[in-house]
């Protein structure tokens, strides 16, 4: 386990076992399961400053439009129809359609310079969840991957989850399949394969059976077969803690007051984020929750517009949530996509890929709200060798993960050893200092 | 009629045909059965034969040098149904159907082998599957570019090749390399269409091809240098300079090499080569863009005038004297065969081969042979390695299953692990000949698993654990409940309704599941829960038994 702390990172209202039960109790009656029981004892022992303990990533899965999401410039040559509103932080504006978000910015802060070389989309999306261009020759890790790689944690259901994933769900990579997340669908439906198909009786039978062909296949092989080579046994263990865990209800945003579903919106982006924050509640350690079809190549600003309505109340509630239980100082919520959108609109009324200039927000675990990294021109050079020259302050891809990490307290320059024994860095980047 | 009454009654149609298929073939699933027709390639005298045998000999003392140096003990041969299972898994993606188990019970002791390994390469599965792990090395697993790039086509073509009965691999890749036409109609360019650029109008991106030419037809990476000189890459050496001394690889070694693909075109004409087009390239250090002119990195006399530049490029590669291309084929072959690369990693070895026993033997006999891939795969299956059991009477450590000293077990990857659910449900073999209704199931069912498995992607020979999805996949998921739920279609009942008595009923089970004969404990435990029991719940007891033994890490590794 690495953790360093620092006094950068870190929230001044920690979490307390006091503070979390009057949280439950604010909003709506949540009964403590054992593990948030657990949680919040082992919240009291935690330092003021303590690093963050978890991460949320809102995956805008497509390419979002920096211009109608969270980098508008309307009026501008090439902002298109997009509007701007007002926030909560004087001086910052997001796109028209960000109501609710717009209330919560003293929480949030804006990259508004984004740059990366990677244009298209399996690639780029490599990029954004790994820090690294892809590689043939090695599958990088992703952020909740390296998080539960480098911190422990006693817990009965998977660490780190994918939420609606898509085919390019966060992955262990070349730390091992164990670190991929956990896929779930829409949570308006149930865990798969979490229920045994036959009666508990005869489950049981099954299990113990089962142990004499364990018996009879580890005779003349390695010693600890199980534990040095096959983990079989130890992930049949750990499914089956899993199936009767108590801990599973954290899946099932039902549990939850109709109005606090509501709050985030009918729509399977906002029951990913509820069930995010219910996961994260529970101790999970990382949580992707996908939100595609951003790739507007026609019609983008009804398009974006349409995306906006959705993303909006979800993540906004989710703010709201993680705060009013006290857990947003060490919650880090990552929101944004693979890429940007062109600053010329094309014939078809779209925008096109552009890595050259592209936002993402970022919220709690240790990151200052109501800040601005960085800044786009609003009148870009769209040169094939100019592109990104005019970004002002700009961060590589890889500096996102820096300062994840460090908000987590891993010491993201250690490298790690690939299974062929070469050295590789957690993280390249540097940490964004503004943002902290 | 509505769609889903059209739905319904086309189900019901399936389901009936099926029973006809299971029922007719069901009696001769559990006995013994007449000898099937013998395999057109079964030569029961080859092992003796001077150009096969002595190979193999060959490689055999290698192995047993290494072990020897090493102070290694080396377990003994497994029992064929081991092996039979190892060479299913590893040429068709299945386990033995008991029926065909029946069949190598009825082929004598000594020609079992050969008998069976002829029989897998004659089989519609073995160019299935081989073509399938080939093409995640080709093409990758990711989808390329939209409407003109087409896996599935491509996938069945490298089939029909792999099918051919004088294939010469050799052949195959330089239509890979230099194939023209349209991706619908001649399919090996999917192998260029995937790698189209979309930030670069469309047009087939050099670097991408090169790496992977480098990679998929000569084990070599050199994807690095792409970026910046320097070539000490994880043990490989270097690429010998004009005085033959080896030396450091350069960003101009990448680029030569990819500039071979810079005047493939793709217009909606499909793929050709456009001789007005050049490669251009900014080297780091470098003020200006500049042409690149296309050469090999290493063996430049073995570059020939051809009709075109990727003409050009395909026959350096593949020529006979460039022994990286036969040896990463060898390697790649040993591995979907294995389960893990005789040299690792699979596509990073030294230029002048490799210290891994076996390899240069291989290589030099795959190239004598005309670059013959059932050869290849024959040679392999025969070798001592091959045929080694995974466990011994003596205390196995890592060092043992790193030097072939014992079998090394390898996790089965998603297809193989459905496949053989699929297989273990059918106490007949599913195969080309199957009804189209059970492949078509098959197909469905394997796809679906395989998402929720975890595909591996290209990197399927690395050294991996379970994981908890996996398990609960095979505990609760629906693929397994479907095959072994009480079903006359399904062999769990079957054997439950036909087997004779409750030890022929485990007996059978363990056959069809494990490959194997149960231990006497084994049957003294399952034959004892089945004791007595009738009809629902001797079926749900069968249901139980085969729940348990596909649960198993032996069902779910090959060993």
């Amino acid at each position: 386990m690495n953790t360093l702390p620092d006094s950068s990172c870190g929230g001044r209202e920690h979490l307390s076992r006091r503070t979390f039960l009057q949280a439950g109790g604010l909003a709506g009656g949540l009964s403590l399961t054992p593990v948030a029981e657990a949680l919040s004892r082992a919240a009291e022992k935690q330092p003021s400053g303590a690093p963050a303990r978890s991460v949320i990533v809102l995956w805008l899965q497509g390419g979002p439009s920096q211009l109608d999401t969270f980098d508008p410039k309307p009026g501008s040559p090439i902002g298109g129809e997009v509007k701007d509103r007002s926030t909560a932080v004087k001086g910052i504006q997001l796109a028209a359609g960000f109501e609710q978000l717009a209330d919560q910015m003293q929480h949030v802060s804006l990259i508004r310079s984004l740059i990366s070389k990677e244009g298209d989309h399996e690639r780029a999306t490599y990029n954004m969840k790994t820090g690294y261009r892809p590689d043939p020759t090695l599958i990088h890790p992703s952020i909740g991957a390296v998080v539960c790689h480098q911190l422990t944690d006693q817990l009965e259901i998977p660490r780190h989850v994918s939420i609606l994933p898509n085919t390019w769900a966060a992955r262990g990579g070349y730390l091992g399949d164990q670190y991929d997340a956990f896929k779930i669908g829409d949570p308006r439906g149930p865990v798969p394969d979490v229920r045994p198909q036959v009666s508990d009786k005869r489950f049981a039978q099954r299990i113990q059976n089962l142990d004499l062909l364990e018996k009879s296949f580890a005779r003349g092989r390695l010693r600890n077969l199980d534990e040095q080579k096959t983990l079989h046994q130890l992930s049949t263990q750990r499914a089956v803690t899993m199936m009767s865990s108590d801990q599973l209800v954290a899946f099932d945003i039902q549990q939850e007051p109709l109005t606090e579903q509501q709050a985030f919106g009918d729509s399977a982006m906002g029951r990913s984020c509820l069930a995010a924050a219910r996961l994260i509640e529970a101790g999970v350690r990382c949580v992707e929750v996908t939100f595609g079809n951003w790739d507007s190549h026609i019609n983008n600003a009804q398009f974006q517009a349409e995306k906006v309505a959705v993303l909006d109340p979800a993540f906004a509630a989710l703010i709201r949530r993680l705060k009013e239980r006290r857990l947003l100082d060490s919650t880090l919520v990552l929101c944004g996509g693979e890429f940007g959108r062109t600053p010329q609109i094309n014939p078809a009324g779209g925008r096109d890929h552009w890595p050259h200039g592209f936002s993402m927000a970022l919220a709690g675990g240790g990151v200052a709200g109501g800040r601005v990294i960085g800044e786009t021109s609003p009148d870009p050079e769209t040169e094939r060798d100019q592109r990104g020259s005019d970004v002002v302050q700009p961060h590589p891809v890889a500096d996102v993960h820096a300062t994840v990490f460090h908000c987590l307290g891993i010491n993201f320059e250690q490298e790690l050893q690939t299974p062929i024994g070469r050295p590789m860095a957690i993280a390249q980047g540097k940490v964004i200092e503004g943002l902290l | 009629m509505t769609s889903t009454t059209r739905l319904l009654w086309a189900k019901n149609a399936l389901l009936a045909a099926v029973c006809l298929i299971a029922v007719g073939s069901l009696a001769f699933g559990l006995l013994p059965a007449d000898r099937k027709e013998r395999p057109r390639s079964f030569s029961p005298g080859r092992l003796t034969r001077a150009d096969f045998g002595a190979v193999v000999q060959q490689i055999d003392d290698q192995f047993a040098d290494r072990w020897k140096t090493a102070g290694l003990q080396a377990a003994a041969r497994a029992d064929d149904l081991t092996i039979a299972r190892r060479l299913s898994l590893g040429l068709t993606g299945t386990i033995p159907s008991l029926e065909e188990i029946r069949e190598l019970e009825n082929t004598p002791a000594g020609q079992r082998m050969e008998w069976w390994v002829s029989h897998l390469l004659e089989d519609r599965r073995y160019a299935d599957f081989v073509a399938e792990r080939l093409a995640r090395a080709f093409v990758g697993v990711d989808d390329g570019a939209f409407l003109v790039y087409r896996r599935r086509r491509f996938v069945t073509w490298l089939s029909d090749r792999l099918f051919e009965n004088d294939l010469r691999y050799d052949q195959l890749v330089r239509k890979l390399i230099a194939g023209e036409g349209l991706w619908t109609d001649s399919p090996q360019v999917n192998f260029l269409t995937v790698a189209l650029d979309q930030n670069n109008k469309n047009q087939p991106d050099p670097i991408r091809l090169g790496g992977r030419t480098v990679r998929a037809f000569l084990g070599m990476r050199i994807d690095c240098l792409q970026c910046h000189d320097e070539f000490r890459l994880d043990g490989a050496t270097g690429f010998p300079g004009p005085d033959g001394e080896e030396r450091e690889g350069t960003q101009r070694d990448f680029h030569r090499l990819a500039a071979y693909f810079g005047q493939a075109s793709s217009s909606l004409r499909g793929m050709r080569e456009d001789p007005d087009r050049e490669y251009r390239y900014k080297y780091l250090y470098e003020d200006e863009e500049e042409q690149v002119e296309p050469a090999p990195p290493y063996l430049p006399e073995l570059a020939s005038q051809q009709k075109s530049r990727r003409a050009e490029l395909a026959s350096w590669v593949t020529h006979p004297q460039n022994k990286p291309f036969a040896r990463a084929t060898v390697n790649r072959i040993w591995a979907i065969l294995v389960g893990r690369p005789l040299h690792e990693p699979i596509d990073n070895i030294p230029l002048h081969g490799s210290s891994q026993p076996g390899l240069e033997l291989l290589t030099d006999d795959f190239i004598a042979h005309g670059f013959d891939l059932r050869r290849l795969i024959r040679l392999i299956a025969a070798t001592r390695v091959y045929q080694i059991d995974s466990r011994a009477d003596f205390e196995v450590t890592p060092a043992h299953e790193a030097a072939y000293a014992v079998f090394p077990l390898t996790r089965l990857r998603p297809e193989q692990a459905a496949g053989a659910v699929i297989q273990a449900s059918s106490l007949t073999t599913i195969d080309a000949a199957s009804h189209i209704v059970s492949q078509l199931i098959m197909n469905g069912e394997t796809n679906d698993f395989v998402q929720r498995y975890g595909d591996m992607g290209e990197d399927e020979f690395t050294d991996r654990g379970g994981t908890i999805p996996q398990r609960l996949l095979m505990m609760n998921g629906k693929l397994v409940r479907e095959r072994t739920h009480e079903n006359l279609l399904q062999a769990a009942t079957q054997i439950s309704a036909l087997a004779p008595d409750d030890d022929a009923a485990v007996e059978t089970a363990f056959l069809s599941v494990l490959t194997r004969l149960p231990t006497a404990e084994e049957t003294a435990l399952f034959a004892g829960q089945l004791k007595g029991q009738r009809k629902k719940a001797r079926n749900a007891q069968l249901e139980d038994l085969y729940w348990v033994l596909i649960n198993s890490t032996e069902f779910c590794w090959n060993h």
